[in-house]
């Protein structure tokens, strides 16, 4: 008789389903999966020790950069850890804002994540409907900061600036004219609110489309239906947060156990699975997206009826105004000390979570008392799903890995940090 | 719900493992210090015991303390020694792979920091393990606990150099294939080691050390607390507002 024998295979790093610089070690007996050994860290950046050798505030861009396509919820959690240490609170309307931009990201992140795991499961044209939204988010992103991405618009103490009075118009070009052009301009004729609003009137109807796309789809189904089967003991033990842990039914969503920012006084709705497949972690995430979009409109109408400050009136943190700086000696005095030197934060550590896209996004922060972090350390959420690759797809088939990195929503920028 | 001694965490864990941890709250987060030798059985009572039910291990890092409340800039004897006090220090930015500080000592200079998740009962527990040994730090492995820690002590080993005893599988994670040192510590230069790049004679990639100089912007300082307190003052009174 033929002797066979188990081989190793080589995946990444780079595969277009490896969602980036993933490389995966796999012992395949057959089709089938023996072992798995993932290689990461080939985006290591070492963002941690640049943050320590930065002052506190030079360090949020980084934030960004980690995982980017949920960019100001990784600001958010860097931003509470320095805020909690200085024993400051961004004023109301800040708090508004963060919470509306936090689910503005996590519908971004979910876009990218059903397109680009519906891409890696043979169904091209989610993608490309997904990017038609994604596109009007990013212009939200760039009207509000300046980068349709790395917006860096979070600051100890509130936001860089307040919503822009008016929302951007796009111009005639060989790609937007004629009635195209006037139906994305016509959003765009009032401020940056009025255009979420009317964003967030229509987003639903667009979810449904997608829905129509995947939801009933029989290879879809066939794809993620009882694979990667999580059980909730199992997504405990290896320390599984966010829509990895919900779609194995257990209800936990730091938005709501602990809330920060506005979310104690938002009306949202948790949604869990019950298998715990990717089928299941697909229907949680589908249905976060329209919860994100009940809590944008529920920011949209706050943010209309209460204008007033977002950042602190503190110049130990926050630069004071231009003008200001011209009139007054004191202001101009803290503005070069806060730009030259930074602020000092009071000794101590903390660890402060948010509920990012992927899961929980801790930042670990110790101050030695000096203008720079002591020591910085990002918990990524991502991180820990990973390394249960492993555990989870050994003894399925090859075509299932990719199913299981897609449902991980795996980003590099904030495995490797 | 307001917290008496018996319901509070740190209250529970002081009547349950007594000496064996130094407990501290802040701002409501609570820290327990232990032993390295105490750590499993503490660990497994904590996920286990219904009291805590610590089902998750939600992070665990490395910290190296080398150098904790050192300055750059000296800011109690101003302009007496002029502008010379900024280039004072060894912090991280200011040394080559030739050049880095060796020798110098502190005692419990590592750490392994473990944040810890219950769900059931919504509360969180920081855990912190000293290394005793400098030049070896050691930390028994949680992995039989909550085997998600597996790659977050891989992590802390590549990055610090934090040996964790009984862990299946202690490589490195983070770093390049081959690396040599432990990044993240202190006393690792913020510029690097080694750069890599193409070189077409070889026709290969290649290693060299790296070209770039070290430089430090900004200098570490730290301000009195008068700073602060007069901060919030000035936010308390809204003196520029009236």
């Amino acid at each position: 008789m033929q002797e066979i024998r188990n081989y190793t295979m080589n995946f990444g790093p780079q595969h277009p389903a490896a969602h980036g610089v993933l490389r995966l070690i796999m012992e395949m007996d057959g089709e089938t999966i023996v072992r798995v050994d993932p290689h990461v860290g080939l985006l290591h950046r070492g963002t941690e020790k640049l943050a320590e050798s930065k002052p506190f505030n030079q360090s949020i861009g980084y934030m960004d950069r980690l995982d980017y396509v949920s960019m100001m919820c990784n600001e958010h959690a860097y931003v509470r850890a320095i805020e909690t240490l200085l024993g400051i609170e961004a004023p109301e309307r800040a708090q508004y804002i963060r919470t509306m931009f936090d689910e503005i990201t996590r519908i971004l992140n979910h876009l990218m994540w059903i397109g680009s795991n519906a891409l890696d499961l043979g169904a091209m044209a989610v993608m490309l409907y997904a990017f038609r939204e994604r596109e009007e988010l990013m212009d939200v992103y760039e009207a509000v900061s300046g980068a349709r991405m790395h917006a860096t618009y979070y600051r100890p103490g509130g936001v860089y600036r307040d919503l822009p009075a008016q929302m951007s118009q796009y111009r005639e070009s060989p790609w937007h004219k004629g009635a195209d052009l006037k139906r994305i301009n016509s959003w765009r004729e009032g401020s940056m609110l009025d255009f979420l609003d009317a964003f967030t009137a229509d987003f639903p109807s667009k979810v449904d489309e997608y829905e129509v796309l995947l939801t009933t789809n029989r290879i879809w189904k066939q794809r993620t239906v009882g694979i990667g089967v999580v059980s909730p003991e199992l997504a405990q033990q290896w320390g599984m947060t966010g829509a990895m842990l919900r779609g194995s039914g257990v209800e936990w969503d730091l938005r709501k156990k602990q809330p920060y920012a506005k979310y104690a006084e938002m009306d949202f709705d948790i949604p869990v699975g019950v298998n715990g497949d990717c089928y299941d972690r697909y229907l949680v995430r589908v249905e976060e997206m329209r919860q994100s979009n009940r809590i944008i409109r529920q920011c949209v109408e706050w943010l209309r009826a209460n204008p007033g400050p977002v950042m602190v009136k503190n110049f130990k943190v926050a630069p004071p105004s231009r003008v200001e700086m011209k009139q007054d000696m004191e202001a101009l005095i803290h503005h070069f000390k806060l730009f030259t030197e930074g602020y000092c934060v009071p000794a101590g550590e903390t660890y402060c979570a948010v509920e990012a896209p992927k899961g929980e996004f801790g930042c670990y922060l110790v101050s030695d008392g000096a203008n720079k972090p002591f020591r910085v350390h990002l918990r990524a959420p991502g991180f820990a799903h990973l390394s249960s690759m492993d555990t989870l797809v050994r003894g399925h088939m090859l075509a299932d890995v990719v199913a299981m990195i897609g449902t991980y929503d795996l980003v590099f920028g904030e495995v490797d940090r | 719900m307001t917290d008496t001694p018996k319901t509070s965490l740190a209250g529970q864990l002081a009547a349950r493992f007594g000496d064996t941890l130094a407990i501290s709250s802040m701002r409501n987060e609570t820290v327990a210090e232990l032993a390295a030798g105490d750590l499993i059985t503490v660990a497994t009572a904590l996920r286990d015991e219904p009291a805590f039910r610590f089902s998750e291990l939600i992070d665990l890092c490395g910290i190296d303390y080398l150098g904790y409340g050192q300055i750059e800039w000296d800011t109690e004897t101003v302009s007496s020694t002029g502008f010379s006090r900024g280039v004072e220090g060894q912090a991280q930015g200011r040394f080559d792979w030739a050049g880095r500080p060796r020798g110098e000592r502190r005692p419990r200079r590592f750490a392994a920091v473990i944040q810890l998740l219950s769900i059931e009962h919504n509360r969180r527990l920081r855990l912190r393990v000293f290394c005793e040994d400098d030049s070896l730090p050691l930390v028994p492995s949680l992995t039989a606990v909550w085997p998600g820690v597996n790659w977050f002590e891989r992590e802390a080993f590549d990055l610090y150099g934090i040996i964790f005893d009984g862990h299946p599988d202690l490589r490195r994670i983070l770093t390049d294939y081959g690396f040599v040192g432990h990044p993240f510590r202190k006393d690792f230069p913020l510029i690097g080691n080694v750069e890599v790049r193409y070189d077409p004679e070889q026709k290969r990639v290649i290693y060299e050390p790296v070209s770039i100089e070290p430089r430090v912007l900004v200098p570490r300082t730290i301000r009195d607390d008068a700073d602060l307190m007069q901060a919030k003052a000035e936010a308390a009174d809204h003196w520029r507002e009236n």
